[in-house]
């Protein structure tokens, strides 16, 4: 099947080359917003991808029946069901984790990640190809997401997925909690930092100068 | 009277929604590389929470609400579970029917930011709004002010990092920290500082 090579390229472009939250401004809300701890992470990484891979995957099969003028509100009402649906389950299941993520299942509606696929890729494919490419970027959004909430909840408490990992002063071990990692200061700063990372280890993704000063004017040209 | 203005306070700075609350942060980074569109986005921002915010609040407590139903004879009946969608289209309805009596009536306001109006739809921002309404449970009045000083709050935050990052564009930064990266660092540093306005809402 030739096509395998497609698929696979589809599937692993957004994980760090063409990465949603580092390089396509995608979906920052969210990510930043549940990191304090690595299981609302998670959670919130499943729900995402689960919602842009269904919403891909029914919006490219009706994608020849929806009108071009009303498109948008089409898709939003589709993912809001989608939403409706992962939210009340949960509610059911798993409702600690619910509470910690407050109004920001909710916002996975208008998570600019979800539309901006659907509107730039799974409107102009079939399914198949567009759930993949759908997967692919919530795989690359739950990469970031885990990143970013595995160390804050490893440096502000010393502990991953609640357990644990760094013994704490106060309980006779020597790892004193950095408490600045559990506000929201520190998640702006590390997605800055892991922004500059993955753009040191992937030059091409650099923005180009806005300004050139004058001393440069050659060097540049 | 001071419970509202402490509510429009809270809402602007300690619950700064881009900077503490990580709210309408797509539009926040990518629109704010000059001060003066930045200024555009929030206005229509503000202006499009100070509607929707207390037209939702209408829309939830009449016909969503748990018990809404019960003149009709069906108290039990509970839509709550149904606010999403009807909050999205609202926010969709208002944001049309705002652009279209901006173009008529206002066509100078309308050329200024008209490009920001269609994409405040989909604004986590503005649905957060109302999402936190419901959850806080506000009275209409409280609603209202909660989505002005929202707002307000992020026309703040916005115009500020505009006017950083267009100094910025003269700065000779690091080839990967150049653009988003710096303007991450930038918003930790004034998330930082509006950080610090919690320590006004135990004093208000």
């Amino acid at each position: 099947m030739a096509n395998r090579t497609e698929y696979w390229h589809v599937l692993t472009e957004p994980l760090v080359r063409q990465n949603p939250v580092t390089l396509q401004i995608l979906g920052i809300c969210s990510a930043l917003a549940v990191t304090t701890t690595l299981a609302t992470a998670v959670t919130m990484s499943i729900s995402l991808t689960v919602v842009l891979t269904l919403a891909a995957g029914i919006i490219s099969a009706i994608r020849r029946h929806i009108p071009d003028t009303i498109r948008l509100i089409v898709q939003i009402v589709i993912v809001a069901s989608l939403v409706i649906v992962i939210d009340q389950v949960l509610q059911a299941y798993f409702a600690e984790i619910s509470r910690a993520l407050s109004v920001y299942v909710g916002l996975i509606t208008t998570n600019c990640l979800v539309l901006g696929r659907t509107e730039a890729f799974a409107r102009h494919h079939p399914p198949a190809p567009a759930m993949i490419d759908a997967l692919g970027n919530g795989l690359g959004y739950s990469l970031v997401l885990v990143v970013i909430g595995g160390i804050r909840e490893l440096f502000g408490k010393g502990e991953l997925f609640g357990r644990e990992v760094l013994p704490l002063a106060d309980a006779g071990g020597w790892f004193t909690p950095l408490s600045l990692m559990l506000l929201a200061p520190s998640a702006f700063f590390l997605l800055g930092l892991l922004v500059w990372a993955v753009r040191s280890w992937r030059p091409e993704q650099t923005e180009a100068r806005e300004h050139v000063p004058p001393g440069q004017m050659e060097a540049a040209e | 009277m001071t419970g509202l203005w402490a509510l429009f306070l809270n809402a602007a700075f300690v619950d700064n929604m881009p900077l503490i609350l990580f709210l309408g942060l797509c539009t926040f980074l990518a629109l704010s590389k000059q001060a003066d569109a930045a200024l555009g986005l929030g206005v229509a921002i503000t202006g499009v929470l100070g509607i929707t915010v207390p037209l939702n609040h209408l829309i939830y407590s009449a016909v969503l609400a748990p018990g809404a139903w019960a003149w009709a004879g069906m108290p039990e009946l509970d839509l709550s579970y149904l606010a999403l969608i009807a909050f999205i289209g609202v926010i969709a309805a208002a944001v049309q029917v705002l652009e279209m009596i901006l173009d008529r009536f206002f066509p100078k306001i309308h050329a200024a930011f008209g490009v920001f109006l269609p994409l405040l739809t989909v604004q986590c921002a503005i649905l957060a709004g109302s999402l936190f309404m419901v959850e806080r449970s506000y009275t209409l009045a409280e609603s209202a002010v909660f989505g002005l000083g929202s707002g307000v709050g992020f026309t703040v935050a916005v115009v500020m990092l505009g006017a950083l990052r267009s100094r910025l564009a003269y700065a000779d930064l690091p080839a990967g920290l150049r653009g988003l990266g710096i303007a991450f660092v930038l918003a930790g540093i004034m998330s930082l500082g509006f950080a610090s306005f919690a320590q006004m809402a135990a004093t208000l």
